[in-house]
């Protein structure tokens, strides 16, 4: 039946080199009115390429692009939004200075010369209303959770009124629930008619968002399949081109000295207002402590308060017996913690500096990096060589900037550079967030190698799946606090579910609570 | 065939080079129709201008008197902008330079053994800027107060002082009214080459040049200095002292612009007066933004901008064009070069499609 459709989008033989890659290769691409087609594809296969192709961010080399079957010339996000094509880029393009209302009207052609901001806010509330995608339209980026800023980025397609929408891996910063409820929003508007590509590297998604999907493979067009006819195992196989292992070899867990001690922590968010409130937390060397719960709920905070980054407003910070309470950045980094932070490209990294440097900028401070203050360039390199091959890192060359590089693959450069200069606790947010299959494979094999090395691990997702495989003991947080604390080998997704939503472990059944105790006796 | 605007993947070190260059011809080009438009010859201006700025050691060397300040301003100007502190207060700088300078000069003599107050003069102006740059520099690093009004005001303060000084209580009894100390001691006197006016000045601005450019790009502390540069979220979360590093830079950039400030007046005037601010400061903002920021640049742009200056004199006395042409050609080169500096970044390129024929994807439009 779908085949009789004529498709509202096509593109023909797209080809996009950079130096030193081809990052797209003759690729051809159909969407059809009324469906989303999901495009997959490892770290670096291209895909965001070839979606700010399509959005006139890049000129393609060679190929073409037709839009309700007419050849369209795309030469800028404009030409882009005229033909009603609008995308979610991978990392935000929001002004952080600028509230949700004015990031929404910022740049459109077609506006009043002083635009009457409650109008706009009206407009907001009520399509937020509509796809159910609550942001406060006063409120200011810098304020806002990353899942918050995604669904501005949302508000913003529709509220232009876009057709046809891209969005780059959207739901690498939802929660489970937020995901589900993008669904929701996908939804609807396939049924007004309108069209979606969607970027992911979350197999379920694929089978629950998704009417076709295209694979990308170093830059080629390799599998394309009707959702339905396919499976997450053949799609994974078709992304990797070869069969992947969705399983991990733990050893048994061997707590040693306390790492992290948390007692009674307070601490405010960006606006003020309290974000922990009274939370207590104790990780030991050789575990890994996952700490689960939708986002918003503190999370961020606290792994800002464990890294110094934020001050905390009563209580104490413990790091191997010594109170680091409000210590500064450099002393909790010299007391051996770690952070991957949740926001990679606005703190993680440096996005015009050479991926070499930004490798060592933490190893930047001691030989043999640096002798006498005067830094070792060919070491740099040397060390950034073996961090490349380690990580399997993929970009043209070491001084290569970081920003060039696609998101995958500047996750793992920060990965590789915090591991490494690991020593003690290692604070992971989000850590496989935007990452393929086999790149998330790794990283769960790192963070237990880690383990294994001694290291106390403070993991945070929001994947329950990832906390379930690798965390020895899971936390749940909700409002700034702790509702408990329990053993992986015993937790299950409806009790997390539960506790996420406020339930507080005691008051759960019985039976669950005597199947936990057993095994929550550190905490 | 179409043209395509694109990002480069690194900065191009070839663009480096030819924007300003090309900038330069341009801005030329521009001059010589404001020449045509005023009735002079364009050849022959600028031939005249070459030779009395290059033509010979003496002519080079009075272009080199002018390139000195600029080299060290610019110098000083481009570490604060590498920071992203946009430190328009060279000129105040220099200007409590040369005052720092000329008080040493004025008032230690005799009191400190003779071959020591040179050295304590110029090092008096270094610490006279520095201060001059630290006090809006720890302003905006610990309270947040914009830093481009802060130096610019304080700019009007230190010249200001400067003048109250050579006008009032420091004004020369045998000076015929003439605003300015007495002259200095000769043992307070920069070096110069023989023969010229061009000073010691020069060996400093190279020397610091050099220095800088090492400290910038092959130390620790360089390597923060980039980091908060480019992006103090992460410099934060990496550790780096934020708020002590832009003092810190800001005192060393004081102190580039404090030195200049002391080697006019130990160097060239030999005496604090009137004339020691004349924009050499503001200038240093074009010389920083035309070498890009990179220390050695600077001092060849430095050369070419005091040779403007030069040249601008030299076409009023041998032209009888007014010197002001000089200011403008130098207004002029900074227009190319902003839009030039585009190039760094991003670059022209020229596709050949395979399919040149646009039959061709019509009939591939009307297959699918
Ligand atoms: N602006 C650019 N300059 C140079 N190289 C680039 C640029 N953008 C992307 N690349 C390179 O092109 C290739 C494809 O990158 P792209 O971002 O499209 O991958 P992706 O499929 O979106 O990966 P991910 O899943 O990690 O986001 C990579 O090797 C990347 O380094
Ligand atoms: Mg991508």
């Amino acid at each position: 039946m779908n085949e009789v459709k004529t498709p509202i989008l096509e593109m023909q033989g797209i080809t996009k080199r950079f130096p030193g890659v081809l990052a797209n290769d003759h690729v051809d691409l159909e969407l059809y009115p009324g469906e989303v087609l999901a495009l997959l594809g490892e770290n670096g296969a291209g895909k965001s390429t070839l979606m700010n192709v399509l959005v006139g961010l890049y000129r393609p080399d060679e190929g073409e692009i037709y839009v309700r079957g007419k050849r369209a010339e795309i030469h800028s996000p404009k030409d882009a939004a005229a033909l009603g094509i609008g995308m979610v880029h991978q990392n935000f393009m929001l002004v952080k200075t600028m509230t949700v209302a004015e990031n929404i009207i910022l740049g459109m052609s077609d506006l009043p010369f002083v635009p009457s901001m409650e109008t706009v806010g009206k407009r907001i509330t009520e399509i937020s209303k509509r796809y159910n995608l609550q942001v406060d339209p006063n409120a200011y980026i810098w304020q806002l959770s990353v899942g918050e800023q995604q669904r501005v980025e949302i508000l913003k397609l529709v509220y232009r009124g876009a057709e046809i929408l891209i969005l780059d891996e959207p739901t690498a910063v939802l929660t489970p629930q937020e995901s589900h409820e993008l669904a929701g929003v996908l939804k609807v508007m396939t049924d007004e008619g309108k069209s979606a590509i969607f970027i992911t590297h979350k197999m379920e998604e694929v089978m629950e968002f998704s009417d076709w999907v295209r694979v990308l493979q170093h830059g080629k067009l390799v599998a394309v399949r009707r959702t339905q006819d396919t499976s997450p195992q053949e799609l994974a196989r078709l992304m990797v081109g070869r069969e992947v292992l969705f399983r991990l070899d733990k050893a048994a867990c061997t707590p040693t000295e306390t790492i992290l001690e948390l007692q009674d922590v307070h601490a405010d968010d960006d606006k003020g207002l309290p974000a922990l409130r009274g939370l207590s937390l104790t990780i030991h060397g050789g575990e890994i402590v996952g700490i689960a719960g939708v986002a918003g709920n503190g999370q961020r905070q606290l792994s800002e308060v464990v890294t110094g980054l934020r001050r905390v407003t009563g209580g104490q910070v413990f790091i191997r017996r010594k109170d680091m309470t409000n210590q500064n950045p450099l002393s909790v980094i010299k007391a051996g913690v770690s952070h991957i932070p949740a926001d990679r490209i606005g703190m993680g990294a440096v996005g015009n500096m050479a991926v070499s440097e930004n490798l060592v900028m933490k190893g930047y401070r001691e030989a043999p990096i640096v002798i006498n203050g005067v830094l070792r360039p060919n070491r740099i390199l040397e060390f950034a060589h073996k961090m490349i091959e380690m990580f399997r890192i993929a970009t043209p060359t070491p001084q290569t900037r970081i920003k060039f590089l696609s998101g995958g693959n500047i996750q793992k450069a920060i990965l590789a550079r915090e591991i490494d200069a690991c020593d003690g606790l290692l604070v992971a947010v989000y850590p496989s967030r935007g990452l393929d299959v086999g790149a998330t494979e790794s990283v769960r094999r790192m963070l237990l190698a880690q383990r294994e090395e001694g290291m106390g691990v403070l993991l945070i997702s929001e994947d329950l799946e990832e906390l379930l495989t690798i965390a020895d003991r899971i936390a749940v947080m909700f409002e700034g606090q702790i509702m408990g604390v329990v053993a992986s080998d015993d937790a299950d997704v409806e009790t997390l579910g539960l506790m996420m939503a406020g339930v507080k472990r005691e008051d759960l059944a019985v039976e669950i609570e005597d199947a936990v105790s057993t095994s929550t006796a550190s905490s | 065939m179409r043209i395509i605007f694109e990002k480069r993947q690194s900065i191009s070190r070839r663009a480096m080079v030819l924007v300003p260059v090309v900038s330069f011809l341009v801005s030329l080009l521009l001059g010589a129709i404001l020449l045509l438009i005023s009735g002079a010859n364009p050849f022959e201006t600028y031939a005249a201008m070459a030779r009395g700025t290059f033509g010979s050691t003496y002519n080079f060397s009075e272009t080199l008197v002018k390139a000195i300040p600029l080299m060290l301003t610019g110098l000083g100007v481009s570490i604060a902008f590498r920071m992203r502190f946009w430190n328009i207060g060279a000129e105040g700088q220099l200007t409590l330079g040369g005052v720092a300078a000329a008080w040493v000069a004025l008032y230690w003599a005799g009191r400190v053994p003779a071959f020591l107050l040179l050295p304590l003069a110029i090092l008096a102006g270094m610490v006279a800027g520095a201060l001059w740059a630290g006090v809006p520099a720890f302003l905006k690093a610990y309270l947040g107060v914009d830093e481009t009004l802060t130096t610019l005001m304080l700019n009007y303060v230190a010249i200001l002082f400067a003048a109250h000084l050579y006008y009032g209580p420091w004004r020369d009894p045998q000076g015929y009214g003439f605003p300015g100390t007495a002259q200095f001691d000769p043992s307070v006197w920069l070096p110069r080459l023989v023969g010229t006016r061009a000073h010691l000045g020069l060996i400093f601005a190279i020397v610091l040049a050099l220095a800088l450019w090492f400290v910038l790009n092959r130390t620790r502390w360089g390597f923060e200095l980039k980091i908060i540069g480019e992006n103090q979220v992460a410099a934060r979360y990496l550790g780096i002292g934020i708020a002590r590093n832009i003092v810190l830079a800001l005192l060393l950039s004081g102190a580039l612009s404090g030195l200049a400030g002391a080697c006019e007046v130990t160097g060239i005037s030999r005496r604090l007066q009137q004339g020691l601010s004349i924009g050499y400061g503001y200038t240093a903002i074009i010389v920083a933004w035309m070498a890009q920021l990179n220390p050695i640049a600077v001092l060849f742009v430095a050369i070419l901008m005091g040779a403007l200056l030069v040249g601008g004199d030299q076409v009023q006395m041998t032209m009888g064009l007014p010197a002001s042409m000089g200011l403008v050609l130098q207004g002029m080169i900074l227009f190319p070069m902003l839009a030039g500096s585009l190039f760094t970044e991003y670059r022209l390129r020229i596709v050949r499609p395979e399919k040149t024929d646009p039959l061709a994807s019509e009939t591939v439009e009307a297959a699918s």
